[in-house]
């Protein structure tokens, strides 16, 4: 086997002030494939991917130790620019967060702000976002429309057309179905196996089902320490751990 | 498993910034000019705001003392104190708050308990939101024409009062109506579950636990009546009386009338200008405690609530 | 016998309830009343687009242009200094302000927020006008450029706080999606966090526009009260609310001069009526554009 890592994880302690919500997390996530996050709530799982593209520097009280390498350059050293980081790693969060602009703005928000202004590339790459996220048939007649106006799954593929608009390297989906009905949850699964062909994406979630069906590797992670990493099969198959698989069974959480 | 290569961007694209720095810079250039701005503007506005502190602080300490406090003025106003405009200013507001209290508390339990959703409630807001839009000087028209003289009040406490309170109202009925939709409507169900009448609940629940917060947007609005100037300048105020009001029925010398009187009217300007100074600084301080201590109040309440 | 109780408490808030809406109709009322004599002597079009204003001389001239166009003037100015310093000071404790500066200025600008107009009248009377006139060399600084000046910072906390409060009700996910693509703050900021709470800023301004227009003792000090057309932002001018605080206290009741005041109240009100409901109508909109409640 020969897998490239593309982010490396190594003894990150993370904190809330003085409470630890993760202890010495070694955790490697391979290059064009989908790597979940699975556990119980307040496990440290979203705070974990908020770390890949320093979300957490949000948080005033946050402070991170240890090393994060992104294609093996340290993304929490000061010299890092949070901004272009930012950019290579997308993220897509638990609640759709359309801006309040036209569908069309939305998408083309990222490439603004980045100093593009090729008016015929944005348009071109509009579109292919959103047909990358299979949302192109259903809203090409109204692009000029409020985005808050589709329904709850249509935004969230339209967050991840926003997403892929900036052409990121890796993709945080953090939670992206928490909200969303059967279908729509379907829609964005299958979204998913088809961007790994391109991405490197990390998703967390709660659903175990939904770990199984998308994902190549699963951490499982519990009161911020990861418990076990490995193959999808192999985890909701033959576990290591005794946590493990008590989790998987419904014993908790 | 599957191998895979770097992934490598097809269509021979790159962002500006992966490459060079030119985006990222112009980005960063415009980042820092616009927060300097930003920092300029609150700066100016509080060393404008600051400065005028300082210059009536400095002015007027001065001239308070306590004879300034508490004596009448004497010699045509050159001398003496302003006691007699401090107690002015404490009548009216007080028979503004007597009278907007009630009539704004009644207000508030209408729109928030019993209001039904119908054309008469959107009419009471609208009006309140109007009122509250009216100019001061307009509110002491109306008082003229209407309390000094159709009611026949005459120039008076009572007018000043009535005129100062219907200015008060839009603010005491939001104030009131905010605090009483912070009670949890679990209390009123846990109240009517009990078998408590509708006006039961109100007056042993609603009005006790939403209670704090009304009178901190009393106080609020105390601290506006009292610094107002037009509204009384036809109905209420007088440059100069001999001693204290000796009923609702007499015209009252009131603070900040006062200044303005001082600087407009007199004959001996040094001397006016030093005793306005005085004036100022205590209806500023009067004032800003009122408000200081409202504020203060309130915010502590939402911290107790937890919202 | 509750029954009777509670729909009688019922009744006596109803009743209470629409007081407001009494006064408000009795402030039209009123104005009406008292202003339209007035007509009877002159057409309402020279009333409101005469550029004389001598109500005392005989035969008096009651053209309020000159007043409306000093409010407008003075309103205006007002305006270029208060929403650049209100709306920059609220974006600086929405964005750039730590947490212990935010738990101080917020309370501090609401607290100045409530000092008395009258205070700042005299302040502007005794300090600036005399300050900008030996700065700039002007004849006397008592005018519209002064009055402006006070009138724009005195709105100031004001805007600052409203905008804030509207600042403070966009979605952290808005500015967390926008972080998340690359933006950086100040684009965030610009680009997002400002688009969206728009309409609450442009309420903010509306209303900020309605007081400074209604503002009486400030500019009755510090504008200069030349009833003439201004030619200049330097020139003193008489705005409407100082026209009525002026000469109320000397015009007969019953007076044509009396009616005009009253005439001009009315204008006045009329004014701030539209301004109101603008407000209303974009805060309305407002609402529905964040997907809060509809």
């Amino acid at each position: 086997m020969d897998l490239e890592v593309k982010i490396r994880s190594r003894n990150i302690d993370f904190y809330y002030g003085k409470t630890q919500a993760l202890k010495k997390i070694n955790l490697d996530i391979y290059s064009n494939m989908v790597t979940a996050l699975i556990g119980p709530s307040g496990c440290g799982k979203s705070t974990f991917i908020r770390l890949l593209n320093r979300m957490n520097d949000l948080i005033a009280s946050a402070r991170v130790e240890g090393n994060l390498m992104i294609d093996g350059v340290e993304i929490n050293d000061p010299k890092t620019d949070v901004v272009d980081l930012r950019r290579r790693v997308g993220m897509v969060f638990q609640k759709p967060n359309p801006f309040p602009k036209s569908i069309y703005e939305n998408l083309a928000y990222g490439l603004v702000i980045n100093g593009i202004k090729d008016k015929k590339f944005i348009e071109m790459r509009v579109r292919e976002s959103l047909e990358k996220s299979a949302l192109y048939d259903e809203v090409k007649d109204r692009l000029h429309d409020n985005a808050l106006m589709l329904s709850g799954g249509q935004q969230q593929r339209l967050c991840i057309a926003r997403c892929l608009a900036v052409e990121p390297e890796i993709i945080l989906f953090d939670e992206p179905c928490a909200s969303l009905d059967p279908i729509s949850t379907r829609k964005i699964e299958e979204l998913i196996l088809e961007l790994k062909k391109e991405y490197t994406i990390v998703i967390v979630t709660h659903n175990m089902q939904q770990a199984a069906r998308v994902s190549d590797y699963t951490a499982f992670m519990y009161i911020g320490e990861l418990i076990e990493f490995d193959l999808t099969e192999k985890i909701f198959t033959v576990p290591k751990e005794k946590l493990t698989e008590e989790y998987l069974s419904g014993k908790f959480g | 498993m599957i191998v895979s290569s770097k992934t490598t961007k097809t269509r021979g694209f790159e962002f500006p910034n992966a490459s060079g720095q030119k985006v990222l810079c112009s980005k960063n250039v415009s980042q820092a000019i616009g927060f300097t701005v930003l920092v300029l503007c609150i700066v100016f506005a509080l060393m404008f705001l600051g400065s005028l502190i300082y210059f009536i602080v400095a002015n007027g300490l001065s001239v308070i003392s306590w004879e300034f406090l508490t004596q009448v003025p004497r010699r045509a106003m050159t001398q003496g104190g302003v006691a007699p405009a401090i107690v002015g200013t404490f009548y009216l507001t007080l028979g503004a708050i007597a009278f907007s209290l009630p009539l704004g508390l009644a207000c508030a339990i209408y729109l928030t308990e019993y209001s039904p959703k119908s054309i008469a409630v959107n009419i009471i807001r609208l009006s309140i939101n109007n009122l509250a839009g009216v100019p001061s000087i307009v509110y002491g028209l109306f008082g003229f024409a209407v309390f000094v003289k159709v009611f026949g009040f005459g120039v008076s406490i009572l007018s000043g009062s009535l005129t100062l309170g219907i200015m008060a109202l839009p603010g005491i009925i939001s104030a009131s109506q905010e605090a009483i939709l912070a009670v949890p409507q679990s209390y009123k169900e846990a109240s009517l579950a009990l078998g408590a009448t509708h006006w039961q609940t109100i007056k042993k629940i609603v009005l006790p636990t939403a209670l704090p917060g009304i009178l901190t947007g009393v106080i609020l609005n105390v601290g506006r009546v009292a610094g107002e100037t037009a509204p009384i300048l036809f109905t209420a105020a007088t440059f100069y009386t001999r001693g204290y009001p000796d009923s609702i029925f007499s015209e009252v010398m009131a603070l900040p009338y006062h200044i303005y009187a001082l600087m407009t009217e007199g004959t001996r300007p040094e001397v006016q200008t030093q005793i306005a100074y005085g004036c100022s600084l205590i209806l500023l301080c009067l004032v800003l405690t009122i408000s200081a201590l409202a504020i203060i109040l309130r915010q502590r309440q939402r911290r107790e609530y937890g919202s | 016998m509750t029954r009777f109780r509670e729909n009688l408490y019922k009744w006596i808030f109803t009743v209470l309830a629409f007081a407001s809406l009494v006064f408000l109709v009795g402030i039209i009322l009123t104005l009406l009343k008292e202003a339209l004599p007035l007509f009877a002597e002159i057409k309402f079009f020279d009333f409101l687009l005469g550029s004389q204003w001598y109500p005392t001389y005989e035969p008096p001239d009651f053209g309020i242009l000159p007043l409306i166009l000093a409010s407008v003037l003075v309103t205006f100015g007002a305006m270029v200094v208060a929403v650049p310093i209100g709306v920059g000071s609220a974006l600086y404790i929405h964005e750039l302000a730590s947490q212990t500066q935010r738990a101080f200025l917020k309370p501090i600008i609401e607290i100045l927020a409530g000092i008395p107009s009258i205070v700042f009248g005299f302040f502007g009377m005794l300090i600036v006008a005399p300050f900008l006139q030996k700065l700039l060399g002007i004849p006397t600084g008592l005018n519209a450029f002064t009055a402006s000046l006070v009138l724009g910072i005195m709105a100031t906390p004001t805007i600052c706080s409203i905008s804030e409060d509207a600042l403070s009700f966009v979605p952290r996910s808005f500015r967390e999606a926008s972080l998340a693509l690359g933006a950086n703050r100040w684009q965030t900021l610009v680009r997002v966090v400002v688009p969206a709470a728009g309409s609450g800023i442009s309420t903010a301004i509306i209303l900020g526009i309605g007081r400074a227009v209604g503002e009486t003792m400030t500019v009755l000090m510090v504008a200069g009260g030349a009833a003439v057309i201004p030619k200049s932002i330097f020139d003193p001018v008489r705005p409407m609310t100082s026209t009525i605080a002026a000469e109320m206290g000397e015009a007969v009741m019953g007076s044509p001069h009396y009616s005009a005041l009253f005439a001009i109240a009315l204008i006045l009100f009329l004014i701030t009526l539209v301004i109101n409901i603008i407000a209303e109508i974009i805060s309305r909109r407002y609402r529905l554009k964040l997907g809060l409640g509809r």
